[in-house]
């Protein structure tokens, strides 16, 4: 690929969004109004990052419980998410869903599983409508690694493959299901060797290098508008804090200290910002980037707390979608 | 009313029909529903292990590939995966059928149906729904065991968000799988086996009988029997044997057991005072219990006798044919529960 073709202030811009966004929660979760389990994306901005900037508004997206980013890259509004982080009726889910089940149906976000591996089949049946319905929007499903050892994976790669979907699965291997790492899980690092198994085009990049997955998500995005079947990618990237909550691993002792340092040398910004700066972009004009993103987020955060709280009848009326017969 | 009557014989129906009513069998009445559900939209499609197979699922799905093509499609052996495909097909406006030949099938989709597919609109607030129907049978007979024989209904109805119908008679076939259809929310209907050759007035015009409305089979005041499925054939048989002992019994069927209808119950039990209950099931857990539980929680001076259940005994289904004989309760279980009610 042609690097012009790249938008890499784009680029830079998401990133910087996605980290000054969960960065907001690290700074405010320990007053404890905000009552959600958070699942931070810390160091992994990259791969939502340059998957996303091929979609479409109305393209399909399906996340798991670490979402925060997916929906953002998509073009979610911070202070919906903010709202729904501390359960108020502005929220995106009007308080119902919390952090770990976003819905944003307008860009394609019907519902998310906080069930590991349970969102895979949902990409494979939105991708299925729509190659039932002749529409040309594609669907991207996002999950770990760990869901890679679920029966749904399977049923839903072979499934996707079977029926040629427009479906671009993106494993984010960070290494971690909790606090179990890979090689105590799997037999083989690389998971995207099994969705090769079931015929599907698999691509395996650094997952730390934004154009890297840009460009792997550039090809596949290609092949499934095409109708050319399911793409899988596997991004091999790193989890900076702990599974939930903001916290680090290496202050319970459930990982070494050493290990994540050697990451964050890897950070996706910081890696993106030394390759722009051949374009001239500096380090203030990285900071600059980095105040107005981050001044954005507060204002966000600021009206999502002014929401209310929703009604108590709220949770009766929401059981079933009126309607029928 | 022809709709409401539950055809014991064939001469039963053949009266229907010497009236002009259209009859058809439970398994014709369910196979037209879902081709005139598959010709209405085009958003309507069928999927299921086997579904195109020359027995079209014991002839409910027979001819609709021929018919429809690419919207009736065999599944893969991947329930729970399938499960979530469809409901996420469900989720963005289409209206998937997914069909479990055997009820003992459903567990396998139980982590997409009750983690996500009930919970998708709730948890969205509002935003998503998932409009999708799911189709099992219950079986009997034939040495089909501990796999091929259970009402797994009772084990979904404590998930909130999920509907659950167990139609008995041809014309609440067709029905009630069409008020599915139309329904926003996913509805499990739980077919049984044993009914599928049993013949009823059914009109050719598609139809909706109402999820969450019991009817009343049949009138009396003695006792009240609540039955489902094919227990309700059995409730009419007993219920006719007790009539000539001058014993009567009124029969209702809640089609539904989520949502229930417990204002037919209660108007019934306000009657008789005595309730028999009958399921397809095991007895503990059963929708049964919710019924009394509710029926004491409300008013517990209602009922003037203990109440009796008539359902398969806490133990997986045997297969030895004695052992079969044995297990499944009949009319007589039926007429004895009700004798001690009165007792």
């Amino acid at each position: 690929m042609n690097t012009a073709e790249i938008p890499r202030r784009d680029l830079l811009e998401t990133m910087v969004l996605l980290r000054c966004f969960e960065e907001k929660i690290v700074e405010v979760y320990g007053r404890q109004d905000m009552k959600t389990p958070v699942h931070l994306y810390i160091g992994q901005e990259a791969i939502a990052t340059g998957v996303c900037a091929h979609l479409r508004k109305e393209d399909y997206l399906v996340t798991t419980h670490r979402s925060h980013a997916h929906c953002l890259a998509k073009g979610a509004d911070p202070q919906a998410l903010y709202a729904e982080f501390y359960g108020r009726v502005d929220g995106c889910c009007k308080g119902m869903g919390g952090s770990m089940h976003p819905a944003f149906p307008d860009l394609g976000i019907i519902g998310t599983s906080a069930i590991v591996g349970g969102g895979i089949p949902h990409g494979v049946g939105t991708a299925l409508a729509s190659s039932l319905r002749g529409d040309d929007r594609i669907s991207v499903v996002f999950f770990g690694d760990g869901a890679s050892e679920e029966g749904t994976f399977h049923e839903s790669l072979n499934f996707a493959a079977l029926k040629k979907l427009p479906v671009l699965f993106v494993c984010e291997n960070n290494g971690y299901a909790t606090v179990s790492p890979l090689f105590n899980r799997q037999p083989n690092p690389d998971v995207s060797e099994r969705a090769k198994g079931y015929g599907i085009t698999s691509y395996c990049v650094d997952g730390n290098d934004v154009e890297a997955v840009y460009e792997a998500a550039d090809k596949a995005v290609k092949q499934l508008r095409q109708g050319g079947g399911p793409v899988f990618i596997e991004a091999k990237t790193y989890r900076w804090k702990g599974h939930v909550g903001p916290g680090e691993d290496w202050k319970t002792g459930a990982r070494d200290r050493e290990e994540l340092e050697q990451w964050k040398k890897e950070c996706p910004l910081k890696r993106y910002l030394a390759k722009l700066k051949e374009d001239g972009v500096s380090a203030s004009d990285f900071d600059a980037l980095v105040q107005k993103t981050d001044a954005m987020l507060d204002a966000a955060l600021e009206e999502a707390r002014k929401s209310e709280f929703p009604p108590t009848e709220q949770m009766y009326e929401l059981l079933y979608r009126k309607g029928g017969c | 009313m022809p709709w409401t009557a539950v055809c014991i014989s064939k001469d039963d129906s053949l009266r229907f029909e010497q009236d002009g009513h259209r009859c058809l069998s439970y398994v014709e009445a369910l196979n037209e529903a879902q081709r005139q559900a598959l010709d209405s939209d085009p958003e309507v499609f069928l999927i299921g292990e086997g579904i195109d197979d020359v027995g079209g699922v014991f002839g409910s799905t027979k001819g609709l590939k021929e018919a429809f093509g690419d919207r009736v499609m065999d599944m893969p052996i991947a329930e729970n995966g399938l499960t979530g495909v469809v409901s996420a097909a469900a989720g963005v406006g289409m209206k998937p059928v997914l069909v479990h030949m055997r009820a003992d099938f459903l567990p396998m989709s139980m982590d997409q149906l009750t983690n996500h597919a009930a919970k998708w609109h709730y948890m969205s607030g509002g935003q998503t729904s998932i409009p999708l129907v799911v189709r099992s049978i219950i079986g009997r007979g034939w040495g089909s065991a501990a796999q091929h024989s259970q009402g797994t209904h009772s084990m979904f109805l404590s998930t909130p968000g999920l509907k659950i119908a167990l139609p008995s008679t041809p014309y609440d076939a067709k029905g009630l799988f069409l008020s599915a259809m139309q329904d926003p929310n996913p509805v499990l209907i739980f077919e049984h086996r044993w009914l599928y050759d049993s013949v009823g007035p059914v009109p050719e015009e598609m139809y909706a009988v109402p999820l969450g409305e019991a009817i009343v089979r049949r009138k009396g005041s003695d006792v009240t029997i609540v039955a489902v499925s094919q227990t309700v054939q059995q409730a009419i048989q007993a219920a006719d044997t007790l009539a000539e002992k001058g014993i009567e019994v009124e029969v209702v069927d809640p089609r539904t057991i989520a949502p229930l209808d417990m204002k037919t119950i209660m108007e019934s039990v306000s009657k008789t005072g005595r309730l028999v209950i009958c399921d397809v099931s095991c007895k503990t857990g059963g929708y049964g219990a919710e019924i009394v539980c509710r029926l004491a929680e409300s008013d517990p001076a209602l009922l003037q006798a203990p109440v009796h259940r008539v359902s398969f005994p806490d133990l997986p289904t045997p297969n030895s044919p004695v052992l079969e004989e044995a297990y499944y309760p009949g009319v007589d279980d039926i007429i004895a529960a009700v004798e001690a009610a009165l007792s």
